[in-house]
């Protein structure tokens, strides 16, 4: 190395070294811990004890395990392709020069801002079955409306239905994406004789297709974390552990119950599904995904 | 793509005003619910508009049965809220632009894998760090205090070193170059030339931090032991399953407080909030 390098290496890392304190004590330490914890038999007040992979044969044959895994993933199949499409339709009508487009985009947006443990409250009043606002409106059109929060058949719907309610967000990055598609597509695309659906088949969804598979992978990763709504509103998943979800249960097994080891293997559980689901996501999407340029 | 003819066009409003209204009318209902009298929150129908408009339920909320048992300091939560506020927001900008100057601008070996694994650190599930965490800040006897929740902001953190990179190596080199030449140290340069040039970057930074704080509820659920410490978020959530099910428009009304600030900061900060978004989830 000549002075130069050598001067520049101790530069970068003295302006990185936050971060390299920071990796090491946040992220790297926890996840080679974690590894260790899930191998042991560990209540924090004691010393950890190894045990191999007794955690994981546990969790094999745990039912509340599977059913708080069940609940997560069935979460995440609905949530996450509606809400693609209903951020994307959205943002596409925003997108077609309609007058007042700036006063829409705030106002879909406006929902995302909402905290979680407050949109958690506000929503358990508007699903509330007594006096709940939602199955009023719903009746004033002569349905029925279901036991939002009490029937184990739609307490996931629920929470599927307000995550649609804070689609904003995604609308935003959408709506960016698209006003940046080259005008020049839509008119060899009219050459062609290609119509509205044609154009948004064949220009716009494959220009917005790495925007797309990028929040699609944050929503996976996102998904299976879910906790707060769930955690707030339907204390232990109940009813009959329909909305038990995933992260509940290991925070759960974690600290009320101070089963550290058991937690962990969940943690890593968790975290191979995260990898898993996300390395399809990239297989699957490849023939599909359009870069351009870089 | 626009719509030319008048029909489509008029079809689009129409299943946007819906939307809007969909989106709006959640929020709308909170604040009315909150005006109300407790009588007028069990009617069926409902009421749509209060007879009364009972401010005092905003009075009640953030003082609520200061005398009795159950008093519920909101005041205290809100200044618990800003303390953790003050004490991260300084830390994250500083350290986010610090690493994020040495990714950027310094060229060193090592730089390009060391930024694949900042990245990669964005794939690890918060529930992976959660166990190891809370053992090692119980070692350091940190559990019931706040520290837990804001030393790690001054450590970097890679969405946010992510996006400040981005936009510190959009400023043409020739300025640093220029400095160099007369003999500007490379501290300076990034302390005097480069982080005036970024400030709409930090805005958006401190903007996310802070939204960050104010919402966070599972980190507070882990550290805080003692509801005098309890942040909003935590304290909303204790005050709604002590007092769930009943007294509607108090809870509302405490709602609608935690809302309230998030809202005026974005009406206030609109365009970056918008571009901080969009270059996050764009040049992702």
């Amino acid at each position: 190395m000549t002075d130069r390098e050598k001067r520049n290496l101790r530069l970068g890392l003295a302006f990185c070294s936050p971060w390299l304190i920071g990796l090491v004590v946040f992220q790297l330490y926890p996840i080679v811990a974690s590894m260790y914890f899930s191998l042991c038999d560990y209540s924090v007040l004691e010393k950890a004890s190894f045990i191999g992979l007794s955690n994981y044969r546990d969790l094999m044959a745990d039912e509340v395990f599977w059913q708080a895994l069940r609940n997560t993933l069935y979460y995440a199949a609905m949530a996450l392709p509606l809400g693609l499409i209903v951020s994307f339709a959205t943002a596409v009508l925003l997108n077609t020069g309609v007058k007042g487009m700036t006063v829409y985009r705030t106002i879909f947006f406006l929902p995302s801002l909402v905290p979680a443990v407050a949109s958690a409250i506000l929503w358990l009043w508007l699903l509330n079955g007594k006096f709940g606002v939602v199955n009023y409106a719903l009746d004033a059109v002569g349905i029925k409306g279901p036991g939002w929060l009490s029937d184990p058949l739609w307490t996931k719907p629920s929470l599927v239905l307000m995550s649609l309610w804070g689609v904003g967000h995604a609308v935003v990055i959408y709506l960016a994406g698209l006003q940046d598609v080259p005008q020049q597509l839509y008119e060899a695309a009219e050459l062609d004789g290609a119509g509205w659906w044609g154009k948004l088949r064949h220009v716009t969804v494959p220009m917005m297709s790495p925007v797309i598979l990028f929040n699609l992978i944050m929503g996976i990763i996102g998904s299976l974390q879910m906790f707060a709504l769930p955690f707030i509103m339907l204390p232990g998943g109940q009813p009959a552990r329909s909305a038990y979800f995933f992260a509940v249960y290991l925070y759960d097994n974690a600290l009320p119950y101070l089963q550290m080891g058991y937690a962990s293997a969940m943690a890593w559980i968790l975290f191979i599904l995260t990898l898993l689901l996300t390395w399809i996501a990239l297989r699957l999407s490849g023939k599909h995904v359009h870069y351009e340029g870089a | 793509m626009k719509l030319k003819h008048p029909l489509p066009k008029l079809a689009c409003h129409l299943v946007l005003l819906v939307g809007s209204l969909v989106c709006m009318f959640p929020l709308l209902w909170m604040v009315l619910t909150s005006l109300k009298p407790i009588e007028e929150t069990m009617t069926m129908p409902p009421k749509w508009i209060p007879s009364v408009f009972e401010w005092g339920n905003y009075v009640k909320a953030v003082l609520y049965q200061r005398e009795k048992l159950g008093y519920i300091p909101f005041l205290r939560y809100t200044l618990n809220t800003l303390y953790l506020v003050l004490m991260t927001v300084p830390g994250c900008l500083l350290s986010n632009a610090l690493v994020a100057y040495g990714f950027a601008r310094i060229k060193w070996r090592g730089r390009e894998t060391l930024f694949a694994l900042t990245l990669a650190t964005m794939m690890i599930p918060f529930p992976v760090t959660m166990v190891p965490m809370y053992v090692l800040f119980r070692h350091l006897h940190w559990i019931g205090t706040f520290r837990p929740l804001w030393v790690g902001a001054w450590f970097g953190g890679a969405f946010n070193i992510f996006l400040l990179r981005q936009f510190f190596r959009s400023i043409p080199e020739e300025l640093s170059d220029a400095a160099r030449v007369d003999g500007a140290s490379e501290f300076r340069i990034f302390w005097q030339i480069i982080l005036p040039l970024a400030k709409p970057a930090l805005a958006v930074v401190a903007l996310f931090h802070f939204m960050y704080i104010w919402n966070d509820f599972m980190g507070p659920l882990i550290y805080l032991q003692d509801q005098s410490q309890f942040t909003l978020a935590l304290g909303l959530q204790a005050y709604q399953s002590q007092h769930g099910g009943t007294e509607w428009n108090m809870l509302m009304a405490a709602a609608t407080i935690m809302v309230t600030p998030v809202i005026v900061l974005f009406f206030f900060t609109q365009k970056t909030f918008i571009q901080g978004i969009t270059v996050t989830g764009l040049k992702g």
